[in-house]
Order: structure tokens, then C-alpha cells, then sequence
């Protein structure tokens, strides 16, 4: 409320308060000046409103009064369920997350030289319109990681820990080797010390075969170790599965593990060159030899944003982009003007920042963020150009809001208007209870 | 926000002289809290530079090359798409259709609700507060329960489709805020003024042009540039109220259940209907958060 409402005093009394006829032409001259308010506001808002209350009633085309069928089908329909209980998650998490990183945002810009430059970035989006932003979050949630920035920002973090398997695509060249629900590859007979291990692969294309690759050599047996070779078993033309051939090379860097009884890794080795490792000092017993998982580890898909688990989270974070600006900038006017002599004098009888900031600070914020905090609860309440720019045509149901609903029902293709009527009643009665707020606070700030 | 920072700047006690080492360990200190705040920042701006890099892509590369590629790349970058769509005949008309709309829809509000905040701020009327309330009472009324009834009375009246009819709609739903802080605005002006011109004879139509619009111009002006963008951004009216008047974001509407096929003109159409706004937003900064702080409600 800056120097908007400072002074409420009682406006002048007219200045002739004898006569009766000046005092009915002032009444004709404020008629004058309220009569085109007073014919927009009627006409477009106060009749409409008590015509949809009445509509409401009635069948989809208006002719059959329906009594309270409509308001049946809102809370029966699953796709208005749907909506309704999206819309209850939205009201549980929005505002509250919204203005906690106002109030986060404000606090630490408070003593930053800079501050301008980063709340000017951060509340910029709520210039632009809801519409336009979600056509921006939609190309950023692409689900290709090429494509979407987000999931692009995944993979590259995944691959930091996880990277994508060398041979990603290949499989065992013969029945020899098994694939495990893991995704492990092991041999499908056990050895013993002394065994030779021979771990053929195909699918992998030429490009795929590192560069230092040499020809592949069939190991000889050495007592007391498992020695083995992981190669491309396929040559151009064919050749065996199974055996070492001539023009197959060694598959180097691939993580072979030997595996006792149990299933429980006793070594691991790395191939060399030209795909030879070799299990040393093995115990008598019997082994199953195999390529890691890991090897084969499909490369990241990308999450699916837009795709009807996520859909509504999704949303939500584009909208939280949206209004953080907003809590921050009235949060931030607040802090601006609470006494420093408080905070100070808290800080002189020794209590610490943290309780500064939550026994001082806050409590004298609290009126600014009930304000922040009731804002972000009627428009999330209608939230509905969002959802149509985020959600692809084909979540539109699991992204529902009761505002989207509303209009679909109407406009979008049903064209039932007593359904959308009822639904455009329960959304008004959802913020009815925001009028008794708002025309307090109002009544308080006029002193009346 | 500006002045808002300003003020705090004032507010810190004045820094004594400290030695260089202090200076350099505090700064220090607060590194952390300067690192967090570029992260954010630089996250906040990723979807909009997005966009704008998006629209510069050819048709053939933006469904295959994400557009973070375009900074070790900058040779895939091209305007084609903003030349294209200056061509098209309908984005064009669109964008004409939107700055009418925006233009009405923010001249004829400010124009009505400045009359009747006079009114209730300095003229004398019964039930004069009682109506007042009634008029903020109206700021609750989602704008959902208005369409149905005026969208047959629009087709009854013969005016569905047309700008006027989606201007008089953003007019009437942008009365009650505009009036609440223009009433709020006006009461301010000191009473002196006024009775000094109401005894030299002034009408209160005098009074109102000469003496309140001038010196009502900052809340004004705040409120015109709510009320711009408020109707720029519109979507749901224009939706449902008309079919081929399309403004810029129906325009884009209309393009997106093919999203991947029209995505080199649905990056350029979004960031032309985001670019306007955000010009007015960082040429009005002040105002625009001035009138936030006034009254956030909407």
C-alpha cells in the first residue's frame, strides 16, 4: 500500500448544505459520473453472475429445469473429479511453496548490491503472459534429452555418474551366454581354475569397436586362473558363433566378473586390446564368468515431463517460475520497511540470526505474506492458461483444473452450458470465502 | 522495486572505516550467498533465452538440435522465422488484433473507473461506502462465471466476434480493481485543493479534468500498465467470445496440437507476444510495481 491509501479522511461535505435542490443536483452530477461504471459492471458482471447461478439449473440447452442434476454429474464425472482433485494440489502446494521462496529470495537479495539485477530476472516472467510461459516450459520438458533442455541437463548429470554402457546394444553371440534380469550377460556353463571363458558378442556396429582393437586370440588355459577373451564374434560373410575367427576383433575396456556359487562377485578385470583378461590365484570350486551390467546400460531416455504422471508437477513448476517473482518483489517491500532498531536490539541481547529471523523478522512480515499467500490461492484457484499451453492434447484429462473444466465443458467441444454454469458456480463459491478476507483487510485499512 | 532497494540501501547503517583484511573475510563470508544467487538467476532466464534460441532454428533443425547448440554453434541460427511469420497472414492480423484489443481495452477502463473513483472518493451521494464495498466486492467474481450468459447476450446483440465485444469484456472485469485504487489514489489528494476550486466555481467535470486526471497520473499509470498487459496476455476471453478474431495467443493455440510439426512458428509467434510485455514491463518498471504493491488482488 504505498501512498496509495495514506490519508482516508472523510471526503469534503458539499459546500451548500442549505438548499434541498443542490443537494439533488450533486446526487444527478455523482449519478453522472458513476453511470458508465455502473453499466459495464451491470451488465457484464452482476447479471451475468446471477444468470449463471439460475443457468446452473438447467439442462445443456436451457429449456429443462434440471434441479441439482448438474452439480451431481460435477462431483460423479471422473474427469471432473480429476479436476477438482488436481486443483486441490495445486491449492495445497503452490501457494505455500511460492511464498516460502519469496520470502527465501527476499531475505538473501536483502544486503546484495546487485540485488536490482536478480529480482528484475526473477520477477520478469510475471510480465509475460501465462500463456506465452507455458509454450516456453513446453519446449523445455521435451522428453528428448537432444531436444528438452531439462531432461538434457539430466543426462548430463547421469552420465556423470552412471555413464551409458560401452556396448549398450550388444547381445551374446550364442547360447552360450545368458542374459540375467540384471542385464548381466554370464556364461551358461560353470568352470573351474584352469577354464577358458570365451564371451562372444554381436550387434555391435563397426563404428562402435574402439579404435585400439586388435584381433582377437582364443586364450590358453593356465592352471589355478580363468582366462578368457571378450570379442566381436561376427566377420563379414558370417563365420562361427562361438569360435575366434580371423578378422574378429577384441572388445578392450569391457568389465568381465568372475562369480562364485552363490552368485557373489569374487574378481573383476578389465579386457585388454585384443579382448583377453584373466582371473588370477582362483580357488578350486566353480564359477560362472560374465560382462557387468553396466556394460550394457541403456543411454538416458529422457523423463517424460509431459506424460501423464508428471504432468501436473510439471505445471506447477513452470507456474512457481511464473509468481516466485511476485512473493519476492512484495516480500522484499516488507523487509524494507520493518524497524532495524527491533532486529538490532534482538541482536545486542544475544540472539542469534536464525532467531532474528524467526522470532523478529518474520512475525513482522506476517501481514505481507497473508497477503502474498491469499493472492496466490484465488489465482490458483482459476489457474487455467497454464494448463492449456503446458498440457499436449492427449493429458489434458490427467492435467485437469476445475477453471480448464469449466471451459471445455463449455467451449471446448461438449457445449453443455448447465454443466459449465454449475462448475463456474463451484469455482465462484471456492473463492467466496476470499471476499470475507479481502472486504476485512479493506474495512481495517479504511479504519471503518 | 527500485525504490524499494533503495530504501534498504539507505536503511544500513553507515559502514565504519574497516581495514581492507575485515572487508575481504566478510566478503568472503557472503561468496556463498552471491554463487547461489547467479544459480538462480541464470535458472530463472533458461526457459526464456529457450525460446528465443528456439525460434531461430530452420523448420528442418528444430525438432533435431536442441538449442543450447547454437552457442558452440552460432551458424545455425537464422531470422528466417521472424521473416516468415511478418508474412503470415494470419499471426500478422493477430498481432494487429492484439494491440486493439490491449490498446481499448486499457484507455476505456481507466477512462471509467477514473470518473466513478471520483465520484466515490470526493463527491457526496447516499450509500456512497455501502456501494463502494460492493464494487470491490465484485474483484472475487471469476471471470468464468461471465462467459456463458455473455456469450449468448453477444450473439443475440449481433456483436460475438467482434474486438469491441472482447474490450468491453476486459474493460468491466478491469473496473473494480481499477476503481478500488483510483478511489484509493484520489482521497489523497489534499482537500484544500478541490474546495479552493469548487468555490471559484469550478464544475466537477473542471474539476475532475483539470485537477484530479493530472494529479492522479501516477496511479494512472500504474493501473494502464496492468491493465496492458492484463489484456495482451489474455487467453480464455478471446477463447470463448470470438472464433476469427484472434489474438496472439489463440493464434498460437490454435498451432499447438501440432506441436512438433509448427514449432518454427510457434517459438518466433510466443516470444513476439512474450517481447511486448516484457518492453512495457522493463521501460514502466517503477509504476508496475508500485501499482502491485497498491493493491495485489487480481
Amino acid at each position: 500500500m504505498s501512498g496509495a491509501s495514506v490519508t482516508a479522511e472523510p471526503p469534503a461535505k458539499g459546500a451548500p448544505p442549505s438548499a434541498q435542490a443542490g443537494k439533488w443536483r450533486q446526487y444527478a452530477i455523482a449519478a453522472g459520473f458513476l453511470a458508465p461504471a455502473a453499466f459495464l459492471l451491470g451488465v457484464w458482471i452482476i447479471y451475468p453472475t446471477i444468470k449463471t447461478i439460475v443457468r446452473s439449473f438447467y439442462g445443456r440447452d436451457g429449456s429443462d429445469f434440471v434441479g441439482i442434476d448438474n452439480y451431481r454429474t460435477l462431483f460423479s464425472s471422473d474427469t471432473l473429479l480429476r479436476a477438482i482433485e488436481n486443483n486441490a494440489i495445486w491449492v495445497i502446494v503452490v501457494p505455500a511453496a511460492v511464498t516460502a521462496i519469496g520470502l527465501l529470495y527476499a531475505v538473501l537479495t536483502e544486503r546484495v548490491r546487485w540485488a536490482v539485477a536478480f529480482k528484475t530476472v526473477v520477477f520478469m516472467p510475471m510480465a509475460v503472459s501465462a500463456f506465452a510461459a507455458g509454450v516456453t516450459w513446453r519446449i523445455m520438458y521435451q522428453q528428448e534429452p537432444d531436444r528438452g533442455a531439462i531432461n538434457a541437463g539430466i543426462a548430463a548429470v547421469k552420465d556423470t555418474f552412471s555413464p551409458t554402457g560401452v556396448l549398450s546394444e550388444a547381445a551374446p553371440s550364442s547360447d552360450a551366454l545368458e542374459q540375467r534380469p540384471s542385464g548381466a550377460l554370464t556364461l551358461a556353463k560353470p568352470l573351474e581354475p584352469g577354464g577358458v571363458a570365451l564371451l562372444g558378442l554381436t550387434r555391435i556396429r563397426s563404428e562402435e569397436v574402439p579404435a585400439t582393437a586388435t584381433q582377437a586370440e582364443a586364450p590358453a588355459s593356465k592352471p589355478g586362473e580363468i582366462t578368457g577373451v571378450v570379442w566381436r564374434d561376427f566377420k563379414p560373410g558370417g563365420g562361427t558363433p562361438g569360435k575366434v575367427e580371423s578378422e574378429e576383433p577384441g572388445l578392450p575396456g569391457v568389465t568381465v566378473e568372475l562369480l562364485d556359487q552363490d552368485g557373489n562377485k569374487v574378481q573383476s578385470a578389465t579386457s585388454a586390446n585384443d579382448g583377453s583378461f584373466a582371473f588370477q590365484d582362483v580357488p578350486d570350486g566353480s564359477y560362472t564368468v560374465g560382462i557387468g551390467a553396466s556394460t550394457f546400460a541403456q543411454p538416458f531416455g529422457g523423463v517424460s515431463w509431459l506424460g501423464s504422471k508428471l504432468i501436473t508437477p510439471s505445471i506447477i513448476i513452470s507456474y512457481i517460475w511464473i509468481w516466485a517473482g511476485f512473493a519476492m518483489v512484495v516480500i522484499a517491500a516488507g523487509l524494507a520497511a520493518i524497524s532495524r532498531e527491533t532486529l538490532e536490539a534482538a541482536r545486542t541481547d544475544g540472539a542469534t540470526e536464525w532467531q532474528v529471523f524467526w522470532r523478529v523478522t518474520v512475525p513482522q512480515l506476517w501481514p505481507v505474506i497473508t497477503v502474498v499467500f491469499i493472492t496466490l490461492l484465488i489465482n490458483v484457484l482459476k489457474v487455467f492458461d497454464i494448463v492449456l499451453a503446458v498440457a499436449p492434447q492427449s493429458v489434458q484429462d490427467d492435467a485437469n483444473v476445475i477453471a480448464l473444466a469449466m471451459w471445455r465443458t463449455s467451449f471446448g467441444g461438449v457445449s453443455d452450458f448447465g454443466l459449465g454454469s454449475a462448475i463456474a458456480v463451484f469455482l465462484f463459491l471456492l473463492v467466496l470465502p476470499i471476499l470475507a478476507i479481502q472486504i476485512r483487510r479493506f474495512r481495517r485499512e479504511q479504519g471503518a | 522495486m527500485t525504490a524499494a532497494t533503495a530504501e534498504a540501501e539507505t536503511a544500513r547503517p553507515p559502514a565504519g572505516k574497516e581495514k581492507t583484511a575485515t572487508k575481504v573475510l566478510r566478503w568472503l563470508g557472503r561468496a556463498p550467498i552471491h554463487i547461489l544467487l547467479v544459480f538462480v538467476g541464470l535458472l530463472w532466464l533458461v526457459p526464456t533465452i529457450g525460446l528465443f534460441m528456439t525460434s531461430l532454428f530452420s523448420a528442418e533443425d528444430v525438432n533435431n538440435i536442441g538449442w543450447w547448440k547454437i552457442f558452440t554453434k552460432p551458424s545455425l541460427a537464422t531470422f528466417q522465422n521472424y521473416q516468415d511469420i511478418y508474412h503470415n497472414e494470419s499471426i500478422r492480423s493477430a498481432i494487429v488484433t492484439t494491440i486493439i484489443i490491449s490498446v481499448g481495452g486499457t484507455i476505456l477502463p481507466i477512462l471509467v473507473a477514473s470518473l466513478a473513483g471520483y465520484a466515490f472518493a470526493w463527491l457526496e451521494f447516499p450509500g456512497r461506502d455501502w456501494i463502494f464495498l460492493g464494487v470491490i466486492a465484485l474483484l472475487v467474481v471469476p471471470l468464468q462465471m461471465a462467459l456463458i450468459p455473455i456469450f449468448s447476450l453477444y450473439s443475440k446483440v449481433g456483436i460475438f466476434d467482434t474486438k469491441l465485444s472482447l474490450i468491453l469484456f476486459h474493460t468491466a472485469f478491469g473496473l473494480p480493481f481499477a476503481i478500488f485504487l483510483l478511489r484509493n489514489f484520489f482521497i489523497g489528494i489534499p482537500k484544500e485543493l478541490l474546495e479552493a476550486a469548487r468555490i471559484d466555481g469550478a464544475s466537477e467535470l473542471r474539476i475532475f479534468v483539470r485537477l484530479i486526471l493530472p494529479l492522479g497520473l501516477p496511479a494512472i499509470a500504474s493501473l494502464a500498465i496492468f491493465q496492458f498487459l492484463w489484456t495482451w496476455n489474455d487467453l480464455i476471453v478471446a477463447l470463448s467470445l470470438a472464433r476469427d478474431t484472434q489474438p496472439i495467443t489463440v493464434a498460437i493455440f490454435s498451432q499447438l496440437r501440432q506441436f512438433g510439426a509448427n514449432l518454427e512458428l510457434i517459438a518466433p509467434a510466443a516470444f513476439v507476444s512474450l517481447a511486448i510485455p516484457l518492453a512495457v514491463f522493463f521501460a514502466f518498471q517503477r509504476y508496475f510495481v508500485q501499482g502491485l504493491l497498491a493493491g495485489s488482488v487480481k
